[in-house]
């Protein structure tokens, strides 16, 4: 049985270790300092650790004005509230000028579970997208979130970190590498070319284990980095295995599925399929009852892949 | 403390500066003259006086900052500049127009030496606190000057930032209110009414200081009382005229976002004109 931990953890072990080395580290929280586990950091350091209150616009600002002194803020909140609440303040106090803010939302997707629709994030991928100097990183488990959470510290530029409440299986190494913008393939296929991020990651694997038990070779790809995203593995992908289906624990809408489907439309078209949260909001309920309920498992995926597989022999024969 | 400048000397500078909004604004064709004719003694204030700051070393750390959260403002602020010696006079020339370092609301990317973007509203004042807490941790003695329009003040966030302020005792923080009571809908009382004004920012927990924004000692002394507050930021109340200086303009909505043409701009150069003598026979009898 593969270690399961949240990627929230892997997040405030990362800031702490952060602030040791960079006395330049400050954290802003917007009341959710436990929930973000930024408490971690508050405990060690706690003169470079600002309580900001239910105030996410402030916060945003704030943090923008840490930058502008050469400080490096994180500013930990839900991810819904993050991004919603402060679309336009991070696009004129931080995007517009590039300023090297870290925006930390936990609580992304519906795992969220019995808090409710108000509280799952669903939209955060498709709102930072649109926002010009933003890099959107999705861990996919607690080593990849230490990893990107020390990696967005080193990277010149504001950083939304997407994190999640629940356990998730460690499906990557210590010593996997983890670099802003390039994709981490991991697992190879010649038949159909899963792309995935967050939780969406393990599914993808189990799915492929499934699948290659059947003689489908599946090609797996962890796209932590969203934006900038990298064209270059993905449109090997689509000229190797001929077809793609994305995986997000988000809205279908402009997410990571709409991110892959520019690359791919623009550079080498092939059948591609998107599986996420269909255009609706959530609901409360346990997160292993809500990934079935929205059709987040790798059994969804394993029904996806057959149908996209058909579609690409139609499209092979047909061109 | 720094000597205080002659006022008449400041008054003219005041005239030179209308004058050279006017020009930019009629040369742009569009463009905001009330609230950046209604700040000019502020920023004159401290550009001229209090703000420590030097244009030939733009990005010294120990400069004190000035943050334009009424960001429409900026015709003001990029005319004191240009005068201060931060670019080319005749830069200003260029204002709104395609390449240009004077964007149309003040944008960082393009001219660097500002301290931030503005123009969309009630940003400003949460920036000027991060600035202060990092200054603060750091410690660093600067200060940061935060100009808020009246109709800024419906935003939500300048309250939050507001008692972000007071609960952080940012005694390096000073907000001016350029209260000249116009926003585009209307006059602030009847679009969304402030008052009490003062009552509310000391309820923030704020000191407060009231004065005649267009009266140079009322402002010079209310920059230097901050040198005197501890443990709390303030808050400059300043009552101002939209359209200040321009007859036609003065309490005008009209002239709110609307540039002049060239028949109002040739019009408004005479009344300036016409104090400017004004100014120098007053002068020359003292």
């Amino acid at each position: 049985m593969t270690e399961s931990k949240p990627t929230r953890d892997g997040f405030g072990e990362a800031l702490v270790e952060l602030g040791r080395k960079n006395p330049d580290v400050v954290v802003l929280s917007a009341d959710l300092t436990s929930s973000t586990r930024a408490n971690y950091f508050m405990e060690v350091f706690p003169e470079r650790f600002f309580k900001m209150g239910v105030a996410e616009q402030d916060m945003i600002g704030t943090a923008a004005g840490f930058a502008l002194m050469g400080k490096v803020p994180f500013a930990c909140t839900f991810g819904i509230f993050a991004t919603g609440k402060t679309w336009e303040q991070l696009r004129v106090s931080v995007c517009s000028m590039k300023l090297n803010v870290k925006l930390a939302g936990s609580h992304g997707g519906i795992t969220v579970g019995a808090d409710g629709a108000t509280h799952q994030a669903l939209e955060e991928i498709t709102l930072m997208r649109a926002l010009s100097n933003m890099t959107i990183l999705i861990p996919c488990d607690y080593i990849e979130a230490k990893k990107a959470t020390l990696a967005a510290y080193s990277f010149a530029g504001p950083v939304y970190l997407r994190l999640g409440k629940e356990t998730v299986p460690i499906v990557t190494r210590e010593d996997d590498p983890f670099e802003i913008g390039k994709a981490n393939i991991l697992r190879e296929g010649s038949d159909l070319t899963i792309i995935a991020c967050g939780i969406m990651v393990a599914e993808a694997l189990r799915a492929a284990d499934e699948l290659e038990k059947k003689g489908i070779g599946i090609k797996v790809i962890n796209l932590h980095t969203i934006k900038p995203i990298d064209n270059k593995t993905i449109i090997d992908a689509a000229k190797h295995t001929g077809a793609i289906l994305t995986a997000e624990e988000h809205t279908v809408m402009g997410g990571l599925g709409g991110a892959v489907a520019e690359v791919v439309v623009r550079n080498y078209p092939v059948p591609m399929d998107i599986v996420g949260v269909n255009d609706t909001f959530g609901q409360s309920g346990k997160p292993h009852e809500l990934v079935k309920l929205y059709n987040l498992t790798y059994e969804n995926l394993i029904e996806r892949v057959k149908l996209l597989i058909r579609r690409k022999q139609g499209f092979r024969s047909k061109y | 403390m720094n000597p205080r400048p002659n006022i008449n000397f400041l008054k003219k500078e005041a005239i030179s500066i209308r004058r050279d909004i006017l020009i930019m604004l009629e040369q742009a064709g569009s463009g905001h003259p009330g609230g950046s004719l209604s700040c000019v003694e502020l920023l004159i204030g401290l550009y001229y006086y209090k703000l420590r700051h030097n244009p030939k070393n733009p990005y010294l750390a120990t400069r004190d900052r000035f943050i334009l959260s009424k960001g429409h403002g900026c015709p003001c602020l990029y005319a004191v500049l240009a005068r201060q010696g931060y670019f080319p006079k005749d830069e200003i020339l260029t204002l709104r127009k395609v390449g240009s370092r004077l964007q149309g609301h003040p944008d960082k990317a393009f001219l660097p030496i500002l301290e931030t973007t503005s123009g969309s509203l009630g940003q400003g004042l949460s920036i000027s606190n991060g600035i202060a807490l990092a200054a603060k941790l750091d410690r660093l003695d600067i200060r940061v000057y935060c100009l808020l329009g009246d109709g800024e003040l419906d935003e939500g966030q300048i309250w939050e930032a507001a008692m972000t302020s007071s609960h952080y005792k940012l005694d390096n923080v000073c907000a001016i209110v350029d209260y000249n009571k116009f926003q585009i809908d209307g006059s602030v009382k009847e679009v969304k009414n402030l008052e009490p004004l003062v009552k509310k920012w000391k309820a923030f927990n704020w000191h407060a200081i009231e004065i005649d924004g267009h009266n140079f000692k009322e402002i010079m002394d209310a920059y230097d009382e901050l040198d005197r507050i501890e443990g709390k930021p303030t808050i400059i109340i300043a009552h101002t005229i939209k359209g200040k200086g321009v007859s036609f303009m003065e309490n005008n909505l009209d002239w709110h976002g609307v540039a002049p043409k060239r028949e109002h701009l040739d019009k408004a150069l005479k009344e300036l004109e016409t104090e400017e003598k004004a100014l120098k026979s007053e002068y020359d009898r003292i």
